[in-house]
């Protein structure tokens, strides 16, 4: 017995220490080396690094209040939490060195070695059946509304709701609302059955509460809970959205649709990239509000419009946004000595692209070109909604606008989305400076977003690499014609060949 | 009768360590909680040891100096429901001042000299916390590790109650319709406990927890009385959740009342 106790108890410190190498190489550096989420990377991030010395986790399978099982705890190792900077390790270490960390973590925290916490696995049952049907649907969003979801999510489920800018986590720092359109970024996981784990658990630390008690003091039925899950999953594309390198602009005969709710766009493919924050020029930004925009573009004989759509959960300046600003420049580590007061600044687009289409491979530098390379952008502010202005940038501090840069703009806000139509015409009355459009070269083209309640202007931005632009000419009728000519002569020459064939055979029978 | 509502209950000794507030931050104030009264009357008769009404009695009022803060009007233009309970629009509960600048909602407890060795039963009346027009009541409370903290919504619109604490494990409900009601309890010492609501930020409310029933929260005429104190000498603080905490010496013989007046500096 006591033998036994004194092998465990080797086995639990072996265990430990092997845990304490893998945790220092790889986790302290953003969990700190006490497990206090206070590694030397912590104050660029938001959400910050879990803090282990509470032991309060979002992730778990038990109720709320209550510890995570280790299942709970690996796999948020595994796979990380996405939208935020935790990666998954799964691929990166070892089975044993995932389990050594995780025996290591729980060190961190007295609850974890207190006997009376017992941890117990919520019964989550199975989803009921007709989730993606349109009564289904229907339901999940009534119990969305009434069971209070809108307050923080907002009505279209965009973190856009009216408690959305007070929101706080256990450590008073900011947090947003998830944004229920883009479900590859629930920290939880993506399916409609994560969804339904997190509605049930809560994601403690964190200003999303449990609803299991609407189900355990019978204001909702099981199944109408999965609905809100079915409901919410909904919300999102069912694939997340792959990036293509393209966008191709076809070529309409009618008005440009200058709107952005022309329903002309409807016919339009949308192309997705992803925006990440400017690391690169201080002062640096990594907690971008913006995660990507969707771009439509068609073109006329003369113009073109290229229509950018993203989630913001705020159209800025908007005073209700005061004390989050706030709290993020007080939780983010500047750059710069001093620490900037929190302003109403406006969002932001910037459409770039280079000054001339290049010949070769070499285009300018992405991050708003350089002094010597510059790159001609339309730049949008949410201060002056239907109005864009053209410019030359020279670097990410230098932007000299065009007085006859003839871009036009219009925009909508609605329900925590920007959806902005910028119109040109393809000529250019100034080709040395403003790029003129053309068909058949791919056109480089890159996309900068700032949303101004999130503390972002200047550099305090969210950018893209290049991708490319290309105005596509209707194909030709030729293209059409051609393999069908090319079928009939095939056939036509081979029933002739049968025929001759034919002809020769029954000639010699003849014979 | 406020000053009565808010008083302590008896029991017997034990304590120990007592973890001061670690915070500042917070709103707070009072608005005579009526929820209260249950507890205070169910403590003593919990009580295993009895110092119950022999013991002796710590009695004080609470002010403050300086300028009363500006305490900022709630919005609640988003829930007509919870505007639609008060004829002028309610003030944050920060800080509730009284005639001559009483202070209400402070939290006062002995946070040490009983016998290490005691040991309190915990009441079996539940403290009831309601949710009603989009405020907590009471704003401020005590409740003893094992108590039944019954948190109930009276409003018909979502609530979630998320606690905040170190020595206890937090939590985070959701309520969205009214007349649903939660039972929970701490089960260590810690002044204090957060709670609050993240659909209403202004929203906050502070429990006490505490290993024994000598606590009490003071009034909206700043007064409280700690009874039931077996003798001895202890230290006794006052917790105010923006103007921080203060302290005093009381020694107790027999059944006698002391004074312990405390006087905070507004900031």
């Amino acid at each position: 017995m006591i033998h036994s106790l004194l092998l465990m108890a080797l086995v639990a410190t072996q265990d430990t220490s092997a845990g304490k190498q893998v945790y220092t190489k790889w986790c302290a550096g953003c969990h700190g080396d006490n497990g206090a989420g206070e590694g030397p990377a912590a104050r660029h991030m938001i959400p910050p690094p879990r803090d282990f010395t509470g032991a309060v986790y979002q992730i778990r399978s038990t109720a709320s209040g209550q510890l995570p099982i280790d299942a709970d705890l690996l796999r948020s190792i595994d796979e990380g939490l996405p939208g935020t900077a935790m990666p998954g390790w799964k691929t990166r270490l070892s089975d044993r060195q995932r389990r050594d960390v995780l025996a290591y973590i729980k060190t961190f925290s007295t609850f974890f070695a207190d006997t009376t916490q017992r941890p117990q696995v919520l019964q989550f049952g199975k989803e009921p059946g007709g989730g993606t049907g349109a009564e289904a649907l229907r339901v999940g969003r009534q119990f969305y509304d009434s069971i209070g979801c809108r307050k923080c999510h907002g009505d279209q489920g965009r973190g856009d709701g009216p408690s959305a800018p007070t929101l706080k986590d256990d450590a008073g720092h900011p947090i947003f609302a998830a944004n229920l359109h883009e479900n590859w970024r629930f920290n939880g996981g993506p399916t409609t059955s994560d969804i339904y784990h997190r509605l049930r658990t809560g994601l403690d630390g964190t200003p999303m509460p449990s609803f299991s008690d609407l189900i355990d003091q019978k204001f909702l039925t099981e199944t109408e809970l999965w609905r809100v899950a079915e409901y919410v999953r909904s919300l999102s594309p069912s694939e997340p959205p792959v990036v293509r390198d393209v966008i191709h602009a076809p070529l309409v005969t009618r008005v440009l649709p200058s709107a952005p709710d022309d329903s002309a766009w409807n016919a339009v493919d949308p192309y997705w990239f992803p925006l990440v924050g400017q690391v690169i020029h201080k002062s640096r930004w990594f907690a971008p509000a913006v995660t990507g925009v969707w771009v439509k573009a068609v073109h006329t004989r003369d113009s073109i419009a290229l229509r950018v759509t993203w989630d913001d959960r705020s159209a800025s300046p908007d005073s209700a946004w005061l004390g989050h600003i706030g709290r993020v420049l007080a939780t983010v580590q500047s750059d710069d000595s001093t620490r900037e007061q929190p302003a109403l600044w406006p969002d932001q687009m910037v459409v770039q692209f280079p000054v001339t289409i290049p010949t070769g491979m070499e285009r300018p530098y992405f991050l708003m070109g350089s002094p010597s390379g510059p790159v001609y952008q339309w730049r949008w502010t949410s201060t002056s909604r239907d109005a864009a202005v053209a410019g030359l940038a020279r670097g990410i501090e230098r932007f000299d606008s065009l007085p006859r840069g003839a871009v036009g703009a219009r925009a909508v806000y609605d329900h925590g989305q920007w959806r902005v139509v910028f119109t040109r015409a393809l000529a250019s009355p100034d080709t040395a400076s403003q790029l003129p459009f053309r068909s058949g070269r791919a056109i480089p083209v890159a996309f900068f977003a700032s949303d101004g309640s999130n503390g972002e202007h200047g550099t305090r931005t969210a950018v893209s690499t290049w991708y490319f632009l290309a105005l596509d000419e209707p194909v030709p009728a030729r293209v059409f014609i051609s393999p069908v000519l090319a079928m009939v002569l095939t056939l036509g020459l081979g029933m002739l060949v049968v025929w001759r064939a034919q002809q020769k055979t029954s000639y010699r029978r003849q014979q | 009768m406020k000053g009565r509502i808010l008083s302590v209950v008896g029991g017997m000794f034990l304590l120990t360590v007592c973890s001061k507030g670690d915070q500042g931050n917070a709103a707070a104030a009072p608005a005579a909680p009526p929820s209260l009264a249950p507890a205070p009357a169910a403590a003593p008769a919990a009580a295993t040891s009895a110092a119950s009404a022999d013991g002796g009695t710590i009695a004080g009022k609470i002010k403050f100096t300086g300028t009363p803060p500006k305490v900022p009007t709630i919005d609640m233009s988003e829930e007509a429901a919870c505007k639609a309970k008060y004829p002028a629009p309610p003030k944050e509960e920060t800080v509730v001042a009284g005639a001559a600048n009483a202070l209400a909602n402070v939290f006062v407890y002995v946070s040490a000299g009983l016998p290490a060795n005691a040991k309190y039963q915990a009441p079996s009346t539940p403290v009831v916390l309601d949710q009603n027009g989009c405020r907590y009541h009471p704003h401020v409370f005590g409740i003893m590790a094992g108590q039944n903290l019954e948190i109930k919504n009276s409003d018909p619109l979502l609530h979630n109650i998320k606690a905040i604490a170190k020595k206890n494990r937090g939590f985070n409900v959701s309520q969205p319709n009214a007349g649903m009601t939660r039972d929970v309890t701490f089960s260590a010492p810690e002044v204090m406990v957060n709670l609050e609501c993240n659909v209403h930020g202004w929203m906050h409310a502070y429990a006490g927890v505490r290993s024994d029933p000598f606590f009490a929260v003071s009034g909206a005429d700043g007064s409280f009385s700690i009874k039931g104190l077996p003798p001895g000498t202890y230290t006794v603080e006052a917790w105010h959740e923006r103007f921080g905490t203060q302290t005093a010496t009381v020694t107790i013989a027999g059944t006698e009342s002391k004074t312990a007046n405390f006087t905070f500096t507004a900031k």
